[in-house]
């Protein structure tokens, strides 16, 4: 048997394309939602009574495995909820933790006299968070949430702990239905690649064009 | 308004007047005001009061708390004890009952807007261009229209002499240029009060000029009730009406530019003079 069998190859890239195309649409869901959930945390942690519950709640996410988080919630969901959307909800979950670290950080780093000014100009809060913190704060921190995009897109295959179709699934089931894993693995490896790379280069983008403002 | 149209009832409650009475007559009134930052007493039962028009240089050396009163006026700190109030009405606490109450945030959002603080730092938002900077809080805290509030940045940044800047970011500004567009933003609210805290100390000697004379400009052509803490004793003395200097949280000395400059009674007022003018 060949090493590499071309011929295979191009026969199985459909599927896993397919796989790819799951992996980077659980990616976008789940990271627009860490996005959204991240900020709403590390605004919410700034009001005393949820402070210490939420820094409680975001340092067990952070310190247990994200593939205990999937089978754990995958296990207690009703069998209705797939596990696609455990996984999707599991990864935005799980890295809201992280962002919401980020956006903490970004929020400390707006200086005390742009609160005071909004302050002394009586500006309402919804201006003062929307309009002068977090345009500020946000560019501060775009190469920090642009690495956790590329960080989750590379722990999606964890879900193939609970059985959902993206990449590595796709590559795991057709490479051992016809023993050919080398191939199956590299090119998993390939379309990681393919769709890194360009991402990485679009952050590194974004970061000049806004963070240096 | 000249100096030595100084409005009436401008003694110093703290140095020989009563608080209580002075409220009656003047815009704002401290009144046994203590302020504490820990162990640290910065303001210690001070008692005075700036008649409505009336323009006060506070002076005195580092710690004197002179920017503590500014930042309590402009609600930035709370008073550790006493009131200060405001036209009459309390400013740090509030009526609930048959006493008074610290003001909550909503009780001070109403009445914060009277009043506008030119920083130090000028505090420019750096995200957004300079009509934009100047137009946000009247868009959004006085309801103005957005043409209407465009109209008043192009006027007001006309009389800082940047009329040319107004699509410009403050980030393409000088220190003094920034400063200017600070007190147009402040401005822009018209505000009965204007607090100027130490708005030349962070510039360049060069540009320190060109900050003083749009504040002349501005104490010439409005009725602005202005409190100034400054270590510029030229800029103090053309255009304030009173003269305040501090000392360890209280009142050392209190009088007409000329007495303070010309003729001070205190030794400690002396002393700083002196060295300020060294320093100068």
């Amino acid at each position: 048997m060949n090493i590499w069998d071309f011929e295979w190859t191009f026969e199985v890239l459909p599927d896993l394309l397919g796989g790819l195309w799951t992996t980077v649409q659980i990616t976008v869901v789940a990271y627009l939602m860490a996005l959204v959930l991240g900020l709403v945390i590390s605004m919410a942690r700034r009001v005393p009574i949820f402070g210490s519950i939420l820094h409680f709640v975001m340092e067990f996410i952070r310190t247990t495995p994200l593939v205990m988080q999937l089978v754990f919630v995958f296990l207690l969901a009703p069998s209705t909820v797939s596990g696609m959307t455990v996984g999707v909800l599991v990864l935005g979950v799980h890295y809201s933790a992280y962002t919401a670290e980020v956006y903490r950080s970004g929020i400390e780093g707006v200086a005390k006299g742009q609160w005071e000014a909004a302050r002394a100009l009586s500006l309402p809060a919804h201006r003062t968070w929307g309009a002068i913190v977090l345009p500020q704060a946000i560019r501060k921190v775009i190469p920090a949430l642009g690495n956790y995009l590329i960080a989750m897109f590379k722990d999606t295959p964890l879900l193939f702990a609970i059985g959902v179709a993206e990449l590595l699934t796709e590559a795991q089931r057709v490479g051992s239905a016809d023993f050919r894993m080398v191939e199956a693995f590299t090119l998993v490896g390939f379309l990681f690649l393919v769709v890194s790379i360009p991402s990485a280069i679009l952050i590194r983008r974004l970061e000049k064009r806004y963070v240096a403002v | 308004m000249s100096p030595s149209d100084t409005p009436e009832n401008t003694t110093a409650p703290g140095v020989d007047g009563d608080a209580a009475g002075h409220a009656a007559n003047n815009l704002i009134v401290f009144d046994q005001v203590v302020k504490r930052f820990g162990d640290l007493t910065v303001l210690d039962h001070l008692d005075f009061g700036v008649a409505p028009g009336e323009r006060v240089t506070l002076i005195g050396p580092s710690g004197s708390g002179k920017t503590t009163i500014l930042r309590l006026l402009m609600t930035l700190e709370k008073v550790t004890e006493g009131h200060i109030w405001v036209d009459g009405e309390p400013f740090s606490h509030m009526n609930k009952g048959s006493g008074m109450v610290p003001a909550s945030e909503n009780y001070l959002r109403a009445r914060r807007k009277r009043i506008g603080m030119v920083f130090q730092q000028f505090n420019l938002f750096p995200n957004m261009s300079v009509r934009k900077n100047i137009m946000e809080a009247p868009v959004n805290v006085l309801g103005l229209g957005k043409d209407e509030a465009s109209q008043r940045a192009e006027e007001l940044l006309e009389l800082v002499g940047l009329g040319d800047k107004i699509d410009a970011h403050p980030t393409q500004l000088s220190g003094g240029q920034q400063q200017r567009v600070a007190i147009a933003r402040a401005l822009a609210m018209r505000p009965e009060i204007l607090l100027l805290d130490e708005v030349t100390s962070a510039l360049d000697p060069e540009l320190v000029a060109g900050v003083l004379d749009v504040l002349r400009e501005v104490a010439e052509t409005t009725d602005i009730t202005m409190l100034c803490v400054t270590h510029e004793m030229g800029f103090a003395r053309d255009v304030s009406h009173r003269v305040l200097m501090f000392d360890k949280g209280q009142i050392a000395e209190a009088g007409h530019p000329d007495q303070i400059f010309g003729d001070p009674k205190e030794e400690r007022t002396k002393s700083f003079l002196k060295s300020v003018l060294e320093s100068q």
